[in-house]
């Protein structure tokens, strides 16, 4: 017996918008692809073009295969969380960061061993070094924050995320904007702003996605049903916020013509340097400390199954975080020809940086207050605990740093790029893992494979970290050190080369450290594999992974 | 999370706890104050950037090399930042001044040095030294860790649309002249020839332009072109008559 359907099946008005906008797209981008000044921006145009027809053609699969009835935002009284972006962002996450840990030991062993640059354009180390700090920070990071922003704005509201193709459009558009980025260097295409590369037409398409990542956190929020936004959520709209103000000012640009990929920043000289490393010291600031704390203030209270310890530390340490962060800019450019002003300003700022963000650290670590006996047996909290630790270790040693006594001694050495990695391995890398490593579970709805290779990752990678900083302390001082070294008769001591030759055994050791974390992000990959391989277990439910809505 | 009823906020704190849109203003007030100072007055302030004599715009053929030190990321090992202290100014050269990089869209002081400083590499070594050493840096320097660009020597240069990109840049305030546009493509020809032909005009146009020896062969190649912006840097100012104390206004 046939049944005429109440309501026909209609089309909402977002899959109209949406599928329009991308047939005028892939239409403009091919026809700016038979126009490109450049082979290679004919190939991104073209990527451009393929991308929007394949996200109409999955707009329409969507709706063929969707109810008549948009999903319900409650079911029996509990909210209907939406996981799929969630889920696709966590695994782009380990696909990224497995790539860009890859790239990041090759760019080591091409600097111990200069012949595997193959004199080839596409992997010298000049084209592929912004390919590993684009995929490592923002490819990898950058997911991590997406899974576990719209996981937590979810939870800690009791809402489901805004939007059906919205949060689609942004886990998806930003891997396009990765996608995009990173071959774009390997060709050639960059603006040569560190941590700034990528040209005009991929950050206009950042923009957008940008935009609509921060709409759907607003609109989320507004639907929570707590009165209280929770911590988290603070950092992560601190984070969203202020890296679009970043990203706007340090992309002030004209394209030389729309088919070239090429563009002309508006700032020159001192004031392009000051512009830039505002952008650059808050990509650290917002990107990976402001991002990565809201991760903190959910998964390890969650974990330990203990609230936050200060509920009153985390209001001051927030809103002085993110005034005295936006200052310290200005220390990546101590003794250039940057006002002396502006360069006492960033050191100033730089040390009272310090406070807030041991602020962070201190909520964190004393979070475990009658917890503590979990780091003996949960070597996921353990992960989370030792990356707040490591997130103390670089915040001390980056005020340091930035004293200009100090500076002038580390500034262009390797010490540099210890600090950088105890921040982004130590810190970055070990919270997303066990962050990945507690939402993974959670949203598959499975049991973690394997406690024991949690473990195995935690010490291979720790001992990793050791190898690559103390490597690079040692090679940074010995290299600051060699240049200002004068002989008896008032000489200068070494010729540049001399101080490169004697890095080498130091460029080993941190190869060997590199290598270690691969293994240990390889270790990683098997473990989740296995979990997301195993049937579902909504029967059996281990407490200590329950995910339990946020009071 | 659970203490929230036991420490309820209250006043400021309640407003933007319970209204994201006042808390967003209040993100965006917090981060705005520190850039805004840092960065306005570089604007203004006329003590930011020296008054110099002899620093000029790029020519074509630099122009072209600059595009290429930036294609290639040259910048992740190489610094253009000579600092005031005296291991560095005797390494490389005067220090570093902000009239130096002002006509450098993008800047390129860089931030690491796997290699040597080089803000004032330009005349520090020949031609033929400089085509060695980017053809096989090992062949010159044997425990040199840079990467090989033979590739360049057989790229010919793009300069199809250098006019167009000189153009924007006088938009952004590098004083490019319309006869300076115009002959975009002459001038880089001229540069790059071994016979001189038009290099007077050339040099008209662009004082201290260097010319002929940057020859290579039959077309103008990408080596060519960053070696001619290689050689252009750091030699613009003569600091013989540079007065440091002038610029203190």
């Amino acid at each position: 017996m046939e049944r005429l359907p109440l309501i026909p099946k209609r089309r909402t008005f977002g899959e109209i918008s949406l599928s329009a906008i991308f047939v005028l797209l892939a239409v403009a981008t091919a026809f700016v692809a038979t126009r490109a000044y450049t082979p290679a921006y004919a190939f991104h145009m073209a990527l451009f073009s393929l991308g929007s027809v394949l996200a109409v053609v999955a707009i329409n699969m969507r709706f063929e295969k969707r109810p008549k009835a948009p999903p319900p935002l409650v079911i029996d009284g509990k909210p209907n969380y939406n996981y799929g972006p969630i889920k696709f962002a966590s695994l782009a996450a380990l696909f990224w960061g497995t790539a860009g840990f890859v790239v990041g030991l090759y760019l080591a062993l091409e600097l111990s061993f200069p012949a595997l640059n193959f004199d080839l354009p596409w992997i010298n180390f000049g084209r592929l070094r912004p390919l590993h700090t684009s995929a490592v920070i923002f490819a990898f990071g950058g997911n991590v924050l997406l899974a576990t922003s719209f996981y937590v704005v979810q939870r800690t509201s009791r809402a489901r995320i805004a939007g059906e193709l919205a949060p689609w459009f942004v886990v998806l558009g930003y891997n396009f904007f990765i996608l995009i980025a990173g071959t774009g260097y390997l060709l050639g295409i960059t603006r040569s702003h560190e941590y700034a590369e990528p040209e005009w037409y991929a950050i206009l398409w950042l923009v957008v996605v940008w935009v609509v990542y921060l709409l759907i956190y607003l609109v989320t929020l507004a639907r929570r049903a707590e009165p209280h936004i929770y911590v988290a959520n603070w950092f992560y709209l601190a984070f969203i916020l202020t890296v679009a103000v970043l990203v706007l000012g340090n992309n002030t640009e004209i394209p030389i013509s729309i088919y070239s990929p090429q563009s002309v920043i508006v700032w020159s000289g001192v004031q392009d340097a000051m512009i830039q490393w505002w952008y650059g010291h808050n990509a650290v600031g917002f990107f990976l400390t402001a991002g990565f704390l809201g991760i903190v203030y959910y998964f390890v209270p969650k974990r330990a199954e203990r609230p936050i310890y200060s509920y009153r530390l985390s209001i001051v340490h927030f809103w002085a975080l993110i005034f005295l962060y936006i200052w310290a800019g200005p220390h990546h450019l101590h003794y250039t020809a940057l006002p002396d002003w502006a360069q006492t300003l960033g050191m100033v700022f730089s040390v009272m940086l310090w406070m807030p963000s041991w602020g962070g650290m201190i909520n964190g670590l004393m979070t475990l207050s009658g917890a503590w006996d979990k780091l003996r047996t949960d070597p996921v909290l353990r992960m989370m605990v030792v990356s707040v630790a490591f997130y103390g270790m670089s915040t001390f040693e980056g005020p340091l740093m930035s004293v200009k006594a100090v500076n002038s001694l580390s500034h262009y050495t390797d010490w540099g790029i210890g600090h950088v990695h105890s921040g982004s391995l130590g810190w970055v890398g070990f919270v997303s893992f066990g962050a990945l490593y507690c939402l993974i579970p959670w949203i598959w709805n499975k049991k973690l494979y394997s406690l024991k290779l949690v473990n195995w990752h935690f010490w291979i990678s720790t001992i990793g970290i050791v190898f690559y900083i103390s490597a690079m302390w040692v090679a940074g001082i010995m290299q600051g050190l060699m240049w200002r070294a004068y002989t008896p008769q008032g000489f200068l001591e070494y010729s540049f080369v001399e101080t490169t030759e004697a890095l080498h055994p130091e460029y080993l050791i941190r190869a060997a450290g590199g290598g270690l974390f691969v293994v240990g992000m390889l270790i990683m990959l098997v473990n989740i594999y296995k979990t997301i391989a195993a049937p579902r277990i909504d029967e059996v439910f281990d407490a200590a992974t329950s995910p339990i809505p946020a009071e | 999370m659970s203490n929230s009823t036991q420490h309820a906020p209250s006043g400021l704190n309640k407003l933007l706890e319970t209204n994201s849109i006042m808390l967003l203003l209040g993100i965006l007030l917090m981060v705005s104050v520190g850039g805004i100072i840092e960065i306005v007055p570089l604007f203004y302030l006329k003590n930011t950037i020296e008054q110099v004599e002899g620093v000029r715009p790029y020519t074509p053929l630099e122009l072209a090399g600059f595009n290429i030190y930036v294609r290639e990321g040259c910048y992740t090992c190489h610094s253009q930042m000579i600092r005031p202290l005296r291991d560095e100014v005797e390494r490389y050269g005067h220090y570093s001044l902000a009239a130096e990089s002002m006509y450098d869209h993008p800047h390129q002081w860089g931030s690491k040095r796997n290699g040597p400083d080089l803000a004032r590499v330009g005349g520090k070594y020949s031609n033929d030294w400089q085509r060695d050493h980017l053809r096989d840096p090992r062949a010159v320097v044997p425990s040199s860790i840079m990467p090989g660009y033979a590739f360049l020597a057989k790229a010919p240069v793009n300069d199809a649309h250098l006019a167009e990109q000189m153009r924007l840049l006088r938009v952004v305030g590098v004083p490019y002249s319309d006869e300076q546009i115009d002959n975009a493509a002459a001038d880089l020809a001229a540069q790059a020839a071994s016979d001189n032909a038009g290099g007077a005009d050339l040099q008209k146009r662009y004082p201290n332009a260097v010319l002929g020896d940057v020859a290579g062969g039959s077309s103008v190649t990408e080596e060519d072109a960053l070696i001619a912006y290689l050689q252009h840097l750091g030699v613009s100012v003569d600091f013989k008559l540079y007065d440091d104390k002038a610029n203190i206004r």
